[in-house]
């Protein structure tokens, strides 16, 4: 296991562990200067996945979205797990594309879904829904049958086709 | 066939029929489908077409890929709001006459995915003929729409679309439902009530 605690010590991270698999928070602030760290001397080379969770009404949650940073050491094997928060108005973090190009598509599948900008990123569309969709579907204030956007096309019918 | 008394001096091996009979009886023993496989209802059409159950038999094994070659759609899987506009494309773009199946829960209906994204039935957006129930149908569900299929165009011939409209209103669903319009705009936070908890930040 990678010593983490000059990095805890640094960064003021809170950890929790389950089985073999770590977990830190980090402030949002100290994200991309922790991600660095754990990247370029600590050998966690692989960044897995990105991802969020909108705890919106959630029992204790304090801040409104979280964000999930999955990194794996190709070395050793070894997992980490890095989360943030982040809150409304305007939840945002900076980009890791600068570090792992494949945070492109994460991220903007979190952009999309979430509504959380990633400044910095050099192309931050929607990834999973069409263009033209306004809201973001996995908050918990968006309603799971929509808003009527499933149903708002042309009819074509028999006589027409 | 039209059956007509015997012609005097008209060999046995020749018999009568309507130009239209003809066509609909030629047209509904090659049915060319256009797969819309999009979910698990496309691997049971893929069943349905090789050997074990050899749609073949029934004249519509010339499964195409290019919507100007084919005349029955075979809507298979669940079909997205993204999906839906290539869908409604891809149907314009069959040459008329042509049909339409309806194949599972989910094109019919959108089946268990009553989510956001997801279309509630293809018959919404684009006329369909057959539908044929199950999650996913058979292999024998869907030849046995197929056969019925084939009943339907001989029974109601190949009119195309404008000879439709002439005849016909067209009829189907309200696209929108209206109902979940109006409860999504004017829903308001109650205050004070137990379910609704104010977002703690």
């Amino acid at each position: 296991m990678t010593d983490l605690q000059p990095l805890i010590d640094k960064f003021a991270l809170t950890t929790s562990e389950f089985r073999d698999n770590r977990r830190v928070v980090v402030a949002a602030d100290k994200l991309m200067a922790l991600l660095e760290a754990l990247k370029n001397s600590h050998g966690f080379s692989m960044l897995i996945d990105i991802t969020a969770v909108d705890y919106l009404e959630y029992e204790g949650a304090t801040d409104r979205f979280g964000v999930v940073y999955c990194l794996l050491n190709m070395e050793t094997g070894e997992r980490l797990i890095v989360k943030t928060f982040v809150n409304d108005p305007q939840p945002s973090l900076p980009t890791v594309t600068k570090l792992w190009m494949g945070a492109d598509w994460m991220e903007r599948e979190v952009y999309d879904m979430f509504g959380i900008t990633f400044t910095g990123h050099h192309d931050l569309r929607r990834i999973l829904m069409p263009d033209e969709f306004s809201a973001h579907p996995l908050r918990k204030d968006y309603p799971i049958k929509g808003r009527g956007e499933r149903h708002n096309f042309p009819v074509i019918t028999r006589s027409e086709s | 066939m039209v059956d007509l008394p015997k012609q005097p001096g008209m060999p046995d091996n020749v018999f009568l029929t309507k130009l239209d009979a003809a066509a609909n009886w030629a047209r509904s023993n090659s049915l060319w489908p256009m797969p819309f496989a999009t979910a698990c209802c496309g691997i049971e059409l893929m069943a349905t077409a090789s050997s074990r159950f050899d749609l073949a038999r029934f004249g519509a094994e010339v499964m195409r890929f290019s919507p100007r070659q084919c005349d029955l759609m075979i809507v298979a899987g669940r079909v997205v709001m993204k999906m839906l506009p290539v869908l409604q494309r891809i149907w314009l773009q069959m040459p008329e006459p042509k049909w339409c199946i309806s194949m599972g829960a989910c094109a019919c209906s959108g089946g268990v995915f009553d989510t956001y994204a997801v279309v509630q039935g293809v018959d919404r957006f684009i006329p369909v003929d057959l539908y044929v129930p199950g999650c996913p149908p058979r292999p024998e569900q869907l030849i046995a729409a197929l056969i019925e299929m084939q009943d339907k165009i001989m029974k109601t011939g190949t009119i195309n679309g404008r000879e439709f409209g002439k005849r016909t209103e067209a009829t189907g669903p309200i696209p929108v439902e209206l109902e979940e319009v109006r409860r999504s705009r004017e829903a308001k936070i109650v205050e004070g009530l137990d379910i609704y908890q104010p977002p703690k930040m």
